[in-house]
């Protein structure tokens, strides 16, 4: 139900805003060469990412997080609104022996982390006597109402009303802030009103999550600094990666370059290539336990094979024409290996490091959530074990913005050391 | 003796399908040194097949090349090429494509970069030496393929339709290059064109092809070439002989694509 909620305040917003910008503000912005075009839709050279909506868009995720979790970085007025927490009370009928009484329940919910013991109240006249509970935020709490009663449940007691409204076993009536369930046993079962906002457990605030931050910072988690373990989770990746770079280069040129070897790696690079590296995970335990010499071993076999690929594509991409002429300039077999195989395949090699790095990124994280001292992944595995939700999305957003960073890092070294990509 | 002697060259490919291909059949020629000789011929006629074979790219099935007393068995420096497009390096500047004949040599860089500088002057580069390959039209990077196919000195110069994928203004200007070029360094060059007019002003001789098998039609001794070095292509064509010959040899290859069709179609 919430979910709809925000998935509705979303596409609200992505559409509002859509409007307010494109419509309103939008209609003073320079007029370039590609602002004149009027074929725009199917021309995808035409489509530029529009940066209002990327910022809006990041925004919004904000907004929305804040706004379903009550953060205190947003005015109240714009929070979902917030489970219960005061005091509320309802009457209940207890029927026994063909009489009736009527008796106040006086329900208080306490935030999470204030707890307070019920409140006295006067137990008052007839058989049915006032009781009174407290309940944390977000939970709801079962009252045997009848064990201050004069005649209990043993004696055939039954709570038959809840506010005057006549109520089964199994059966729920809405009280004020809240609702009472008759549970199977016929005790009834209080449900302070929940709101709709996440409960920090599920879902933290932004605010917190910061907070976290600065003290998983300050402090470190499970005795190493936050540096540690994002350190060893690139340093496993950058090791697999450069001994899977250092054999499958060479190995795709020979595949390139070679039938015999084109023949025999063939099938064993086929085969390998689309197991997932994630599926290799188990069989590396077993082999080489969990240490960091299982951990870069696999990351070496999910970099191999992509750079195996990668060099050999290199390799075969070669225009003919520049091999013949380079022979017939007067190269030899290594000058043509030096001077023009290894640097037309550069481009795709580049592009398959991107790749590998990309995948053995992904591949550190989820060996790290099996087993692992340090790391990015091994963080937010037993923060979640903990239930420390704040650090399992502390741990997603580093991941994501490692992972990126990469990929910016890769793309940056592409431009400098092969700037003749694509211009052939 | 100097020269490229083609002496009953035959070249048939085996198919996967079990068929096989007559691609050139007892091609001969003579071709002196200095000799200026245009390449012509309907698709299929096996003129690049002869080219590569001139290269050495590919051994013939039968028959034999002779250069200046030797037996060709591969590429080779002292054979230059020139191709159509995509044969330059995108990873070198200009300066660094026209001089890696030299490099690969060994050549002192001293000598080298004198050699690449007086190339660049020739073919009006000298502006462009530190771009990138790719940075240039066209044109330019085809000035580029003759200079760096120059600079390595080979005693004949390969062309396989080095002016194909330029404008019509662009090549004209680099069909009077290359004629500048032959008489100025009097090097052998065989030039593969599907262009007629070309292949009437860039040939002394001019070989006409016919297909399947692939072998040698007819050939002509031009003087169009001998005229166009120096002056006005435009002048050239003008010519009282140069008409007729190009409806010549057009009503000839025409014929020949003809016959293909009327041939494929009897199959079918």
């Amino acid at each position: 139900m919430t979910g709809f909620f925000v998935l509705f305040i979303y596409l609200g917003i992505f559409a509002a805003s859509y409007f307010i910008v494109t419509k309103v503000v939008h209609h003073a912005t320079i007029r370039d060469y590609t602002s004149l075009k009027t074929v725009t839709f199917g021309d995808e050279s035409a489509v530029r990412p529009n940066r209002v909506a990327g910022i809006i868009s990041i925004i919004t995720i904000f907004f929305i997080w804040g706004m379903f979790t009550g953060s205190a970085l947003l005015p109240r007025f714009l929070h979902a609104p917030a489970p219960f927490v005061g005091t509320t009370e309802f009457t209940y009928t207890v029927e026994a022996n063909g009489e009736t009484d009527d008796a106040t329940v006086t329900v208080v919910v306490y935030p999470r982390d204030e707890k307070v013991d019920p409140p006295e109240v006067d137990p008052g006249e007839g058989l049915a006597k006032n009781d009174s509970i407290a309940i944390a935020q977000w939970r709801t709490g079962l009252l045997r109402v009848d064990n201050n009663d004069d005649v209990s449940k043993a004696d055939g007691a039954e709570v038959i009303a809840i506010n005057g409204q006549p109520i089964q076993r199994g059966e729920t009536v809405q009280i004020e802030n809240g609702s009472v369930t008759l549970s199977d046993k016929g005790t009834p079962n209080i449900a302070p009103s929940r709101g709709w906002q996440m409960e920090p457990l599920y879902l933290p605030p932004p605010e917190e999550v910061w907070k976290r931050t600065v003290t998983v910072l300050s402090e470190g988690f499970r005795n190493f600094t936050l540096w540690e373990h994002l350190g060893y989770s690139l340093f496993r990746v950058i090791a697999g990666f450069l001994l899977g770079a250092l054999v499958g280069i060479p190995l795709g040129y020979a595949m390139g370059l070679s039938d015999w070897f084109r023949g025999w790696f063939d099938p064993i690079v086929e085969f390998m290539r689309p197991v997932p590296p994630l599926a290799l995970i188990p069989l590396v335990i077993i082999w080489f336990g969990i240490g960091e010499g299982g951990k870069i071993i696999l990351l070496f076999l999910a970099a191999l094979w992509i750079m195996a690929i990668a060099a050999r594509s290199g390799v075969s991409g070669v225009n003919i024409s520049k091999v013949h002429a380079a022979y017939s300039l007067g190269a030899s077999k290594w000058q043509i290996m030096r001077y023009v195989i290894i640097p037309n395949s550069l481009p795709e090699i580049f592009t398959g490091a991107r790749v590998a790095m990309g995948v053995c990124w992904g591949t550190v994280v989820a060996a790290e959530l099996v087993a692992a001292e340090q790391g990015a992944g091994m963080m937010i595995m037993v923060a979640s074990r903990f239930q420390n939700t704040d650090i399992v999305i502390l741990g997603i957003i580093l991941i994501g913005i490692i992972g990126f960073g990469i990929d910016m890092l890769m793309r940056w070294a592409e431009r400098i050391l092969v700037p003749w990509k694509g211009k052939s | 003796m100097t020269g490229l002697s083609i002496q009953d060259l035959s070249m048939r490919f085996e198919l996967p399908n079990g068929s096989a291909v007559q691609a050139l059949e007892n091609v001969s020629m003579e071709l002196k040194e200095g000799e200026l000789l245009s390449v012509l011929g309907p698709s299929g006629c096996g003129k690049t097949t002869l080219l590569n074979i001139v290269a050495g790219f590919l051994a013939p099935t039968s028959g034999k090349l002779i250069l200046n007393g030797h037996e060709i068995t591969g590429p080779d420096a002292e054979r230059g090429m020139v191709f159509q497009k995509g044969a330059l390096f995108e990873w070198m500047s200009v300066r660094e494509n026209v001089g890696f004949g030299p490099k690969m040599k060994g050549m002192p860089e001293g000598e080298k970069a004198e050699i690449v500088d007086h190339l660049l002057d020739v073919v009006g580069l000298q502006d462009f030496k530190e771009k990138a390959v790719y940075e240039l039209s066209g044109g330019m990077q085809q000035r580029v393929a003759l200079a760096r196919c120059l600079a390595n000195d080979p005693d004949v110069i390969l062309m396989d339709e080095p002016l194909g994928a330029l404008d019509a203004l662009t090549r004209e200007k680099m069909q009077s290059l290359v004629l500048k070029l032959w008489k100025e360094t009097g090097k052998t060059i065989i030039l593969i064109t599907h262009s007629v007019e070309e292949a009437l002003l860039l040939g002394e001789r001019l070989i006409v092809m016919a297909p399947r098998p692939g072998r040698i039609h007819k050939e002509y001794r031009l003087p169009f070439a001998e005229l166009g070095v120096g002056a006005d292509l435009r002048e050239v064509k003008k010519h009282p002989d140069f008409a007729p010959k190009r409806e010549e040899i057009l009503s000839m290859i025409w014929d020949m694509e003809e016959e293909i069709m009327g041939r494929t179609e009897d199959a079918a």
